[in-house]
């Protein structure tokens, strides 16, 4: 199993309240398994893919990414699943402000220590981004800086992907644009795929949708 | 020099008869001589300075008119003042010197002084042969042997802008005042000797800026000399000397009191020289009209009445501002007379704040 | 409205209070810095112009002997007597135990107006004055002289180190009975027999209106004034940047006001009433961190002045309203010059523009290229001022020029080296901690800018100062040559101690010297008899062939080189000393720390030409060993005073004690200087650590921990740095050079040759990168402690 999730359970305080954000979240997700998470505005789903990232900590229940339970990694060890299982797209600020667009694409892949040329240089080519591999993202159009996000999370050949609204900052033609050049690369490297959005139509091309209200799944 | 030591230095000086409380002096005469009833004056010896006096002056002024009638005030003072009784010698003597001079037209007032210690030669007076002098400033006897040393002078003084060299000759005798030379200055018995020479005629030259004026006219010389003249009660006061056209003469003076009513005293000359004194009240002298002068109110014109001469005049400064611009500031001017007796003379006036 | 709307805007100070602390502080220290210098600076000139008006010297001529011999007290009175307003003046030093003092007679009955009042008050002063020999001095001096026989009264306004006293008091001190000159009143009597006439040996010397002692320590001030504006300026950095921030990041605040209907101009006039109080409660820290400081630097300041220029300033700071004035005056207006940019945005701001704090912070990226070749004219500019220009002022324009110029070449200079740094990397992190070093360089521009001049000054000074302590340590063995230095009280007892020393010494070398005016300055002349002291150690800079030979024979002279270069003299060159005596310039001798010029000639010739010297002083020669017993000698059996002896160790060991003492106030206000960069640094980094958070965020999400992220953070700070040390470093040997080679000759009239220390290089870059990494301490330790939770809101928030 890719990834197991067990009645995860976040909070956050909120003026001297607690506001429970997940109230006992589990599903599991096989390799290769493309899966569609939904849900209204602060029903919690940005804040569960962060906690399958790594990139914060659940108050209870269990999250394990190819086996591994992330309770109780440390820092660093946790980095490490970063860098070597998973890869991130996100809405907004992707990239690495300071480094042109062929050292986006490549830097996951080379922190992880498993950069394929080859594969980069297809990834280039099939997301269009020959002709501006110079270039800084801030010279890129919002489109543009997605696909070198997604080419810099593929580059990696992670086990799971996860992409939090990579499509909310684009108008709607662009954005379809991303999104099938995405699901056709995540099939190709095999990848897990968890996609949070709140876009139906989005949700219908993949194949599975859990649906969060409340903190809860439907 | 700082303006404030020398003015404290010349408090003392500027304390006399003339120069009463004004200036603030209310200090004991301790280990001074001081003025005795009975002591006879001695000349020439009493034409010399008395060191063993804290204080003491010669003091000249003159009414004088140029060739064109155009009136002249002058005046030239060498004052003496002791630090301490005794004497020191050279550079440490205790005798300190102070000079005025000043020069009054109807338009204009020049003044000046100098400053010296005793010891050095710088200033001093002899009684034999008469000199007194302060840097170049100078009044030497030009008496013949056998006269009184002062009854003939030549007095000069410069300062900045003007300068003058007169000649006097005296047409009477010294005159003594008060009580046969003894003057008292308050209703507490404070005193000084004093007597003057008020017979000269004058000749000479004054030079200004304007140029340079033959002059003639008649002169006044005061000597006093004394350690603890005033009452420290006393605020100032007003004095005047004055020759009347027919020859007779009027000392009189008034001292400024702050707690009781002023003091006056005054000396009648006859024309030969016979002098009669009059004690407190029988002067009167009333304040006029008051002009602003160097930022103060003065009286400039004064009522003078005598009764047991039947004198009733009104007195006039010829130069309304005749402001002596010293560390120690007073009005010192020439002055017509008019009423009962007309006549001319000098009033000074201090301690108006 | 207006108060609702005030709060309002304060409020953001609530939220900010590091913010708040950073703009205070800031404006606080480069006030505080500027107004220490200028109080230090204030109460020096204002001791200057007392000494200089000391009994009218700044205004009244004087008459003086032709001999160089004292006047007559006789003559006094005569000129008196002639009419002439003069007034005499006797000064002497007295050697009290310990203390060396001058003593001033003056006659306080002629003493012209005009002349310095000195404070005596009430009619038993003057009589004590004049009777009982009241001696005025300054606080300082009484305390200095503890115990004595004096009738001792203080008057702050006499000089530190001055009696005054009457003539007679004065002449019992000094056991004289005549005067140094008369003082000659401003207005004279008219009609007087010219003083040609009656005085023919008494000369008229002008007045010196400015005094020596304020026209040699000009430099000096100038030098300190430096200082404080570059701190000033670095201060300045601080502010604009938190300023800037703090309106950016309000501009929803104020969008708001206007929205609910405040008209543009209040707000504006709002923010200019919040600035004025924010600057005038800095500035009033600034005046009071100005005095600690002044405090704290005068007794130094004093004693560099007392010793190398001989200015008595007293060790104690008056709190004097010009400089608090002027503190609270300059931190507005600094405060201003800050804002006005930020105002005038404001002030046209569309209401519904949106908040773009980066935006902000990253268009000084754009300016980099006008930045560099403002760099490079500046620097042009410095190397065409060094070559072409003359005097002090160019001198300090060609520093200024400098280091403003390698200071705006510095973003590029670190560019480039980033850029190669980022192309040598092998991996990727390495690779992007270039690449983010590179991006940082504008936004840090500004605060290492201030870096760059603080090391650069640093370095610079560093050098000249030692550089000279080491000429100068060399130099004193050859100038001091003799063991022993000995001065007798009057002529007679000088007469015994030659006789007393004829057997004793190896040899007995008369010292007479001399001031006159040559050419409208003062210069000493000193004669000297021919002897192998001079010969072989003499500190000869360039001669003519036989020199000494020349000398010798009384057909030439030797000039120091303070005089030489300001004359613009060369060998060969005759100097008249008289009118009727003139000398060939044979040879230049290095004379450091002296402000004055200085001439030699044969010692018969010199008294030929002024008989009345007093024939006091000594340089004795004795085989070292024996220098300590001789000088007992002297004491023990010939009866003479230990002050009057002089040992060369110790003469040493007091030179290079003022000297030292000279730069510790420079050292000082280098510190404060570095401490100012970091801060700036601090503020800086405190600034952007929000937008930081941006850039860091992606490096943290695909894998990187925030400990190893704050770790590469503080490495990059200390990284810049050290590259800025690297720029620093010949900048600032440029700066020591300029400073050698230029303004010290301009200044003082000598030069130095260069020696470069580089284990004080080192030791700086080691401050450097301390000051660095304690400013960056606290950005980064929150760095490592942000919560995942803050990095996430990069990504979901929109901002």
């Amino acid at each position: 199993m890719l990834l197991t999730l067990r009645d995860v359970r976040k909070s956050y305080n909120t003026e001297g309240s607690r506001v429970g954000v997940l109230k006992g979240v589990s599903f599991e997700l096989d390799a290769g398994q493309h899966l569609a998470l939904t849900g209204e505005s602060g029903s919690g789903k940005s804040t569960l893919l962060h906690l399958i990232a790594g990139l914060d900590m659940p108050d209870g229940g269990q999250i394990r990414v190819s086996g591994a339970d992330l309770a109780g990694m440390t820092d660093a060890q946790l980095a490490a699943v970063r860098r070597g299982k998973i890869g991130l797209v996100f809405q907004q600020f992707n990239l690495i402000p300071s480094m042109t667009v062929a050292q986006n694409l490549a830097f996951h892949a080379r922190l992880a220590g498993k950069l394929d040329e080859d594969w980069n240089a297809e990834l280039t080519e099939r997301l269009g981004l020959a002709a501006c591999l110079n270039r800084y993202p801030e010279q890129l159009s919002g489109g543009q800086q997605q696909r070198v996000a997604i080419g810099r999370t593929l580059a990696a050949k992670p086990d799971l992907i996860l992409a939090d609204e990579p499509t909310g900052n684009l108008d709607e033609d662009t954005g379809d644009v991303v999104i099938e050049l995405m699901l056709q690369l995540v099939s190709d490297v095999k990848a897990g795929f968890i996609l949070v959005t709140h876009s139906t139509k989005l949700a219908g091309l993949l194949h599975r949708r859990l649906h969060l209200t409340h903190g809860l799944l439907q | 020099m700082s303006v404030r030591i020398l003015l404290l230095l010349f408090l003392l000086m500027t304390c006399g008869v003339r120069a009463q409380g004004f200036a603030g002096l209310g200090t004991d005469a301790e280990g001074f001589s001081v003025p005795e009833p009975g002591r006879e004056l001695v000349f020439p010896q009493d034409h010399g300075p008395h060191p063993d006096f804290r204080i003491e002056w010669w003091y000249l002024t003159a009414n004088l008119k140029d060739e064109n009638g155009a009136d002249f005030g002058l005046q030239w003072t060498l004052f003496r003042s002791a630090l301490r009784p005794t004497a020191g010698k050279g550079w440490s003597a205790s005798q300190t010197w102070m000079a005025h001079a000043g020069v009054t037209t109807g338009e204009d007032h020049f003044s000046t002084e100098r400053f010296s210690r005793g010891g050095i030669g710088q200033a001093g007076v002899t009684a034999v042969p008469f000199s007194a002098w302060i840097d170049d400033w100078r009044m030497t006897s030009l008496a013949a042997p056998g006269n009184d040393s002062l009854s003939a002078l030549r007095v000069f003084a410069r300062g900045p802008d003007f300068s003058y060299d007169i000649a006097l000759t005296a047409s009477g005798p010294l005159v003594l005042h008060g009580d046969n030379g003894l003057s008292v200055k308050s209703a507490s018995g404070q005193a000084s000797y004093y007597y003057s020479q008020p017979f000269y005629t004058v000749t000479g030259t004054i030079t200004l800026p304007s140029g340079r004026f033959t002059v003639s006219g008649r002169a006044w010389l005061d000597r006093e000399w004394s350690s603890q003249p005033l009452d420290p009660d006393q605020t100032g006061w007003d004095w005047l000397s004055l020759h009347f056209d027919d020859g007779a003469k009027l000392m009189g003076f008034r001292l400024r009191s702050r707690s009781t009513d002023a003091y006056t005293s005054a000396t009648w000359i006859e024309p030969g020289g016979k002098t009669t004194a009059y004690g407190d009240g029988v002067l009167k002298m009333t304040p006029g009209r008051v002009r602003r002068v160097a930022g103060r109110d003065v009286p400039v014109e004064w009522r003078l009445q005598l009764a047991e001469r039947d004198l009733d005049i009104t007195v006039r400064a010829i130069n309304p501002q005749s402001w002596m611009e010293t560390l120690v500031p007073y009005w010192e001017g020439p002055v017509t007379a008019e009423g009962s007796r007309r006549g001319q003379g000098y009033l000074e006036m201090t301690g108006y704040e | 409205m207006i108060a609702a709307g005030f709060a309002a805007l304060l409020s953001h100070w609530r939220y900010r209070p590091l913010q708040l602390l950073t703009l205070i502080g800031g404006l606080a220290l480069a006030t505080g810095l500027w107004t220490g210098v200028q109080a230090i600076n204030s109460e020096a000139r204002s001791s200057y112009s007392r000494a200089a008006a000391v009994l009218g010297q700044d205004t009244l001529e004087q008459l003086q002997s032709d001999s160089g011999g004292p006047i007559a007290a006789d003559r006094f009175v005569s000129l008196r007597r002639a009419g002439w307003l003069v007034s005499p003046v006797v000064t002497g030093d007295l050697r009290l135990g310990q203390n060396r003092v001058r003593v001033m007679g003056f006659d306080v009955f002629t003493l012209p107006r005009g002349a310095a009042p000195i404070g005596l008050s009430g009619n038993e002063d003057i009589a004590a004055f004049i009777g009982d020999g009241l001696v005025l001095a300054h606080p300082d001096t009484v305390a200095a002289l503890g115990d004595t026989d004096l009738n001792l009264r203080t008057s702050l306004r006499v000089a530190p180190g001055d009696l005054m006293a009457d003539i007679a008091t004065a002449w019992s001190l000094l056991e004289r009975r005549d005067f140094d000159y008369l003082l000659l009143a401003a207005e004279q009597p008219g009609g007087l027999e010219p003083l040609s006439q009656i005085v023919p040996d008494l000369r008229r010397v002008q007045p010196d209106a400015q005094g020596d002692i304020a026209r040699l320590t000009d430099s000096f001030h100038l030098n300190l004034t430096a200082f404080a504006f570059l701190s000033f300026a670095v201060g300045l950095f601080i502010v604009h940047a938190t300023i800037g921030l703090a309106f950016e990041q309000r501009r929803a605040v104020i969008r708001t006001l206007r929205a609910l209907g405040m008209p543009n101009r209040a707000v504006v006039l709002l923010l200019l009433t919040e600035i004025v109080l924010l600057a005038l409660i800095a500035g009033l820290l600034g005046v009071m961190l100005g005095y600690g400081i002044a405090a704290l630097l005068l007794p130094d300041v004093a004693a560099t002045l007392a010793g190398l220029y001989g200015a008595n300033v007293p060790g104690t700071l008056t709190l004097r309203p010009d400089w608090v004035l002027t503190g609270l005056a300059i931190a507005l207006g600094g405060a201003l010059l800050a804002v006005w940019q930020g105002l005038w945005r404001i002030a046209r701001l569309p209401l519904l523009a949106p908040a773009q704090p980066r935006a902000w912070a990253m268009a000084s990226r754009k300016n980099t290229v006008w930045t560099t070749l403002g760099g490079l004219v500046l620097l042009l500019a410095a190397l065409l001022l060094a070559w072409f220009g003359r005097g002090l002022t160019a001198g300090f324009l060609t520093l200024g020029a400098l280091l403003l110029g390698a200071a705006l070449l510095l973003p590029a200079f670190l560019s480039l080296v980033l850029a190669l740094g980022a192309r040598a990397s092998r991996s990727v992190m390495a690779e992007w901690v270039w690449a983010d070093m590179r991006q940082q360089v504008p936004n840090l521009s500004l605060a290492l800018m201030a870096l760059m001049l603080a090391l650069a000054a640093n370095i610079g000074v560093g050098t000249m100062v030692s550089s000279f302590r080491y000429t100068f340590t060399g130099w004193l063995d050859q100038r001091l040559a003799s063991e022993l230095y000995v001065s007798a009280d009057n002529e007679a007892q000088a007469e015994e101690l030659r006789s007393f020393l004829a057997g004793r010494a190896d040899a007995v070398l008369p010292m007479r010297s001399l001031e006159v005016d040559i050419g409208g300055a003062p210069v000493f002349v000193y004669g000297i008899v021919d002897h192998a002291t001079y010969r072989d150690h003499w500190p000869l800079l360039e001669s003519l062939e036989d020199v000494w030979d020349r000398v010798a024979a009384g057909e030439g002279a030797l000039i120091n080189e303070q005089m030489y270069r300001r004359g613009g003299h060369r060998l060969g060159d005759r100097i008249a000393i008289t009118p009727d005596w003139a000398e060939e310039i044979v040879g230049v001798y290095s004379d450091y720390g002296n402000p004055t010029g200085q001439m030699i000639v044969q010692h018969d010739r010199l008294m030929a030409s002024f008989p009345d010297i007093a024939k006091l002083r000594h340089a004795v020669r004795v085989p070292p060993r024996d220098a300590q017993a001789l000088a007992e000698a002297l004491v023990d059996e010939f009866g003479l005073p230990p002050g009057n002896i002089l040992n060369q160790a110790d003469l040493k060991r007091f030179s290079l004690q003022i000297f030292d003492r000279t730069f510790l106030v420079t050292g000082a206000l280098n510190i404060f200087t570095l401490g100012i960069a970091a801060f700036a640094i601090f503020a800086n980094l405190l600034t952007l650590s929000s937008m930081r958070l941006m850039q860091l965020a992606p490096v943290w999400a695909v894998g990187t921990t925030r400990a190893e992220l704050a770790r590469l953070e503080m490495l990059r700070t200390l990284a810049l740095a050290v590259l800025t040390w690297l720029l620093a470093l010949p900048v600032g040997l440029l700066l020591a050079w300029v400073l050698l080679a230029i303004v010290n000759v301009e200044a003082f009239g000598w030069r130095l040759p260069m020696h470069i220390f580089p284990a004080a290089w080192f030791q700086l870059l080691a401050m450097a990168v301390l000051a660095a990494g304690v400013a960056a301490a606290i950005p980064v330790w929150r760095l490592a402690r942000t919560q995942p939770a803050n990095f996430l809101k990069v990504f979901v928030h929109e901002r």
